[in-house]
């Protein structure tokens, strides 16, 4: 008899099944496209360009059959990076370039979430994995770049969260909006989370053993005996209650 | 069944000694530990599977010493933390559980077949593809666990599991430890827990103070609470 979980709502899976174009695309290719647009929107602030960009990301998300609200879904926890972003350069700089930027960076992560909505991320990952391995030869470790992505994919809605719960708790304590008053809360919960999330990975990655080839002694199987995780996990408690 | 030797162990952090000498042996298959906040448990648990290891003395797990065969022991001592938000690594469940699975270059079907079993030993099967980060606490501490089992370990070390769940899934976790068959060390503020383990440690200062049977510990730990 396994425990049954508690039957709290079950919010739809982050990859959205579909047929559209978009999710028939191979995984690569629409890396592709994430990296040729982050690199080409960084170079300009036209507002046509930024504009366009965006526009097409719109029809992206109407190509995949992705509710708008997704789109702002994404958006709106953002609101606390953008707003100081588009108020410091609107005083610095000026009004037009923080419209830019602010539409650069709303371009890029509603295109980054729309490839997310349309592939799953084992095979982003996977193909993560396999665009990176001719750089092996210059050090670059392509199952920790996979496994960092998927830590950002991860992280990205706990971060979103811890976000809120410290906005909560600023409110309930009569401290208005302000952006920066956030931003040091959050960052030292992050940091500690991390510092939690390290330890995890480390209590999880007995499996791993591309690292340390160092010590030979491995007396345990490395591979679980035929079946006996099978075996024993799921045997029903010799002793209870 | 696992033997964790604990021998003279002293663990400073700059200047600060977390543990000031700790000498145990650990046999039993429910072991307890508490204590009050910062006496040490924490880096007591996090020593047995090398998380932490020893400024001074040793820690032996089957004949293996943390501080040379880290990944060997993390093989066979799986552990599983008090925030199930910040053990979880992967996007989607079945993703995460496999995460152990990682390096062991197994077939695809036996890695699958594994996924499932522990999945479905959880209840956890329905949930397969959804994104970890819309399960509740209880299922997150679900997935923890078949994440840290999927490797088959002999040892579970269990840091204040159900110390952030609400009472109805505490309890189910509480029951879901109950009825491993792995030997568990459990470090909890949850005696009702320990309540029928073999064996319960009260930490006290970086020093073991009690080391007896639940209802004896616990009593003595009660009384010099108060
Ligand atoms: N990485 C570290 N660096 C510095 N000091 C540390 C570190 N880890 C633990 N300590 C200190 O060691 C002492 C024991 O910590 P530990 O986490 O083991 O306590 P604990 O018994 O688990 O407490 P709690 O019940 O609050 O979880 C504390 O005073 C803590 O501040
Ligand atoms: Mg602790």
């Amino acid at each position: 008899m396994s425990p049954t979980p508690s039957s709290e709502s079950h919010a739809p899976a982050r990859t959205r099944p579909g047929r559209s174009p978009l999710h028939r695309m191979p995984a690569g290719i629409k890396l592709l496209v994430l990296a040729a647009a982050g690199t080409g929107l960084a170079f300009t602030t036209s507002l046509w360009v930024l504009g366009g960009a965006l526009a097409l990301t719109g029809a992206g998300y109407a190509i995949a059959r992705q509710p708008v609200r997704r789109l702002f879904g994404v958006i709106r926890p953002m609101i606390w990076l953008l707003v100081p972003i588009f108020l410091v350069q609107g005083f610095m700089e000026s009004w037009i370039l923080a419209v830019a930027i602010v539409t650069r960076i709303i371009t890029l992560v509603a295109l980054a979430q729309l490839v997310t909505l349309t592939t799953p991320s084992d095979t982003m990952i996977a193909v993560i994995t396999r665009a990176l391995t001719p750089f092996r030869v210059f050090g670059v470790h392509p199952g920790k770049v996979a496994l960092a992505i998927s830590l950002a994919l991860r992280f990205l809605p706990v971060i979103g969260g811890l976000a809120q719960e410290v906005r909560d708790a600023q409110r309930a304590r009569g401290l208005g909006h302000n952006p920066l008053a956030l931003a040091l809360p959050l960052l030292i919960r992050t940091l500690r989370m991390a510092g939690d999330v390290t330890d995890a990975i480390e209590a999880r990655s007995g499996g791993d053993d591309d690292e340390d080839a160092a010590p030979a002694r491995t007396p345990v199987p490395v591979t679980p005996r035929a079946g006996s995780a099978a075996a024993s996990s799921p045997a029903p408690a010799p002793r209870s209650s | 069944m696992t033997t964790i030797e604990v021998t003279d162990v002293v663990k400073r952090f700059e200047s600060f000694e977390a543990l000031k000498g700790v000498s145990v042996t650990l046999a039993e298959k429910r072991i307890g530990v508490v204590g009050s906040n910062g006496s040490g448990k924490s880096t007591f648990a996090r020593l047995l599977n090398g998380l932490v290891l020893p400024t001074r003395g040793s820690v032996v797990v089957d004949g293996l010493d943390t501080a040379k065969a880290g990944k060997a022991i993390r093989r066979r001592v799986g552990f599983v933390f008090q925030n199930p938000d910040n053990q979880i690594v992967f996007p989607v469940v079945e993703e995460d559980v496999a995460f152990g699975l990682k390096g062991l270059k197994l077939p695809r079907d036996e890695r699958e077949s594994l996924v499932d079993t522990v999945l479905s030993r959880y209840g956890l099967e329905h949930l397969r593809q959804q994104p970890a980060h819309t399960l509740s606490g209880g299922q997150k501490q679900l997935l923890a666990i078949a994440g840290a089992l999927i490797t088959n370990p002999a040892c579970v070390v269990f840091d204040e599991p159900t110390t952030l769940l609400d009472l109805r899934n505490a309890r189910m976790i509480a029951r879901t430890i109950r009825e491993m068959e792995q030997t568990v060390i459990v470090v909890t503020h949850d005696l009702a827990l320990l309540n029928e383990f073999d064996r319960v440690l009260v930490f006290d200062e970086g020093r073991i103070l009690v080391d007896d049977a639940p209802s004896a510990a616990l009593a003595r730990y009660v009384e010099r609470m108060q």
